[in-house]
């Protein structure tokens, strides 16, 4: 069998030692790249620095620890600057498993600026029902969750009365802005079509790489004011607010993990085509 | 009649209610009753899902099924996570008990600090994470084995795939200015109306899908015609 | 109160237009007439798959996705399920249906013995071959290939909702050697399964599958009605930007966009 032939026929696990290799490199010899920011993410990043303090946003967080490499850091990023920017977060998520990594987020981030729970940020906890959960919150946060993550009746948050002249918060349009980090179903898609359309709230999402595509159209038209894709978006929201973290860490990373994809495929193409001209591809 | 007839009836009532609050603004109180239903319904479909799951593999240990031993895993951790999570404070609340603890970890409650959010961080979290780290190296994989520019819209496929591929890291912009303009071009044209296209079609199956179920037409969510 | 919300009336319009088609069109393919429906590769080899799979005395892999059963998808899985069903029931192929959420066992259960049933062979039915996994995504992803690696099937199916695991499915198949056809309205998976996959139903092929091989009226009237639905979009869309490019703005506000 000739090189070709056998590169060809290589048994995969040497392509996953090599994507290894690619991936570890970066980060063990602290690789850093810059980045530049996408006009999704700089949308993204430009409706949070709208925000003013005292204005209250409802996070979405709709995600599981398998979504959590890429949209932990986003989180994480856009936690550290609402609470910079003394914005008041009210959060929840549709996801079964997704309950303790909002909490490990806002404990990660609130003691930073001496954030108090209850008064400057809010943990809603899990509810099932999806879409129906979504239409519920547009017209009464109480009826969806009458208490919070920890057994605490809302009412007796301080945030949560903590609205226009001192309304309570009591549904989605009582708040500025819909944060959504999600990496699928129910995610931003969902969003769009339940609250987007029906309540009018401007919304920015961040998503997993793989479904920002399907989301542009959205961007486009205006339903999604900003898009981060994935831990590229991670990195560029980091870059933006000046707070270097797992996003633009992983970058490094992720180039040169995206160029041995690249090459890989020449690499194909080249010994499928050379073994044709031989004679001895297989098909 | 009971059987199907029933369902499909209350299907169709039901579905044409909330088509129509929609665009009907006095029906919206009833509306909001209807989905606070709907969304008491959907979590004790939950109750009802981990029922079956019990039963299933139950069944495949008590007949020594294959993989009956995976079975007992899935029970146990099944089991650990429901008592920690659900049944122990229930009883917690209930005898009013002080702090229950095991080690420095609470037994009682799910947030941070007991011992089910413990198990959730070391155990679910890194194995959950490594199942979704796994596509990167399948997908170098399948780009090796599968990518042939056999044909003129292959290779199409193959530079767009190339140029996005390094434009949407930082490498693109350092190799050439240009990369990521590219880039941006093609996610905000081509793929943009590709995508758009597909979200209208796939759209409107649902939608006439939806409406068949309305119009009592489409039985097959009930099982077999 | 308003009695109508007038903000929405293009989207009842749209709900009407879609609706009065659908029923019309039914009404016209139970009459009788026949529609035409172009060639779809991958349904053309389904039958290709089974025969494939009864020659090398191997089982059949239907996965119908990882979705609930009030998904869209996995509704219209449930129906290419009972007609692969009835196919493979004909020839007595092994047919595996792994199921990733309780609700849908039940349907699984009842499509595919409803179908073997239909083909005159309900003793060919093994209600073990329709396997419960699991509800979380990445222990079904595990679990599906496991019977792959296992069962080493001729055939795998993938049709449905899937997510993530998609690649997971159609690499692991693609290592055994079978022949793959898949189908999502998940546009996002759909690049996995085109890389992956000998066949893939794209979008809205996937919802035209059960009308192509059913020939059912009430699916190929729908069909249809989609078909004519779309013809109106883009009438629309193409009016639309030629006013909007000569500043008559009528019909964005009709539409009310904003």
């Amino acid at each position: 069998m000739s090189l070709t032939q056998r590169i060809e026929s290589l048994d995969r696990r040497w392509i996953f030692l090599v994507m290894l290799v690619a991936m570890s490199f970066p980060l063990i010899v602290h690789m850093k790249l810059p980045v530049r920011a996408s006009p999704e993410a700089r949308g993204f990043y430009e409706n949070i620095e709208k925000l003013q303090a005292g204005d209250v946003v409802y996070l979405a967080s709709d995600y599981d620890p398998g979504g959590k490499a890429e949209l932990d850091p986003m989180l994480l990023a856009v936690l550290d600057r609402l609470f910079q920017k003394n914005v008041k977060i009210v959060g929840a998520t549709l996801w079964p498993a997704g309950s303790p990594l909002l909490e490990r987020a806002y404990k990660a981030e609130a003691p930073k600026y001496n954030k108090v729970y209850g008064v400057d940020y809010v943990h809603l906890g899990f509810k099932e029902g999806k879409e129906n959960v979504m239409v519920q919150l547009g017209k009464s946060i109480r009826e969806v969750f009458p208490v919070d993550y920890y057994g605490t009746p809302l009412d007796s948050l301080p945030l949560m009365h903590s609205g226009l002249n001192g309304k309570p918060i009591d549904k989605l349009n009582d708040t500025k802005l819909l944060v959504n980090i999600s990496i699928g179903y129910p995610g931003t898609k969902e969003w769009v079509q339940q609250v987007r359309s029906r309540f009018n709230l401007p919304m920015i999402s961040g998503c997993a790489a793989v479904s920002a595509p399907e989301y542009f159209p959205y961007v486009q038209s205006g339903q999604l004011s900003g898009l981060l894709g994935g831990l590229a978006g991670a990195a560029e929201y980091e870059e933006m607010i000046d707070r270097p973290g797992w996003g633009v860490t992983g970058m490094a990373a992720q180039s040169l993990a995206h160029v041995t994809i690249v090459l890989l495929i020449v690499l194909g193409n080249f010994v499928y085509f050379w073994n044709r001209r031989q004679g001895v591809s297989r098909p | 009649m009971l059987r199907r007839e029933v369902p499909i009836l209350l299907a169709m009532i039901v579905g044409w209610f909330m088509v129509g609050e929609f665009f009907f603004p006095w029906a919206e109180p009833a509306g909001t009753e209807v989905q606070q239903m709907a969304v008491i319904i959907t979590a004790t479909g939950v109750i009802l899902g981990v029922a079956n799951v019990i039963r299933i593999n139950l069944l495949k240990v008590s007949r020594r099924e294959r993989d009956w031993r995976y079975s007992i895993l899935l029970l146990v951790g099944l089991g650990v996570m429901a008592l920690l999570g659900t049944i122990l404070p229930v009883v917690h609340a209930a005898v009013h008990g002080g702090g229950w603890k095991i080690g420095p970890f609470n037994l009682v409650g799910i947030t941070d600090g007991t011992l089910f959010d413990r198990l959730y961080n070391r155990v679910y979290v890194p194995l959950s994470a490594t199942m979704y780290g796994l596509l990167a190296f399948y997908i170098a994989s399948a780009a090796f084995r599968a990518f042939r520019v056999r044909t003129m819209d292959a290779t199409l496929l193959a530079v767009a795939a190339i140029i996005v591929m390094i434009g949407r890291v930082p490498l693109g912009e350092k190799i050439w200015d240009g990369i990521p303009l590219l880039t941006d071009w093609i996610m905000n044209v081509p793929q943009l109306a590709a995508k758009r296209a597909i979200l209208i079609g796939a759209a409107l199956g649902g939608i006439a899908t939806g409406l068949k179920i309305l119009l009592g037409i489409e039985r097959n969510f009930l099982g077999s015609d | 109160m308003k009695l109508f919300d007038p903000s929405r009336f293009p989207i009842f319009l749209a709900i009407a237009l879609l609706g009065i088609l659908t029923v019309w069109l039914i009404t016209r393919a139970r009459r009788g007439e026949s529609f035409f429906i172009r060639k779809i590769a991958g349904l053309e080899a389904v039958e290709e798959a089974v025969g494939r799979a009864t020659e090398m005395g191997k089982p059949i892999l239907y996965v119908p996705g990882i979705d609930d059963a009030n998904n869209i998808q996995t509704i219209y899985s449930m129906i290419i399920l009972g007609y692969v069903a009835k196919m493979v029931a004909r020839y007595e192929t092994p047919l595996i249906v792994p199921i990733a959420k309780a609700f849908v066992m039940p349907l699984a259960e009842e499509t595919t013995r409803q179908a073997y049933l239909d083909a005159g062979h309900p003793d060919a039915y093994n209600r073990n071959n329709i396997r419960y996994l699991s509800d979380e995504q990445f222990a079904f992803a595990a679990g599906v290939n496991g019977i792959i690696l296992r069962e080493r099937p001729a055939a795998n199916l993938y049709m449905g909702s899937f997510f993530a695991e998609s690649l997971l499915l159609a690499e692991t198949g693609f290592q055994t050697g079978a022949i793959q056809i898949a189908g999502t309205a998940n546009i996002h998976q759909l690049p996995f399964f085109v890389v992956a996959c000998d066949y893939t139903l794209i979008g809205e092929e996937f919802f035209a599958a059960t009308a192509y091989l059913s020939r059912e009226e009430r699916l190929v009237g729908t069909l249809k009605a989609i078909d004519y639905v779309k013809i109106v979009i883009i009438v629309v869309l193409v009016a639309g930007t030629l006013l909007a490019s000569v500043h008559v703005n009528f019909l964005h506000e009709f539409l009310n966009l904003e």
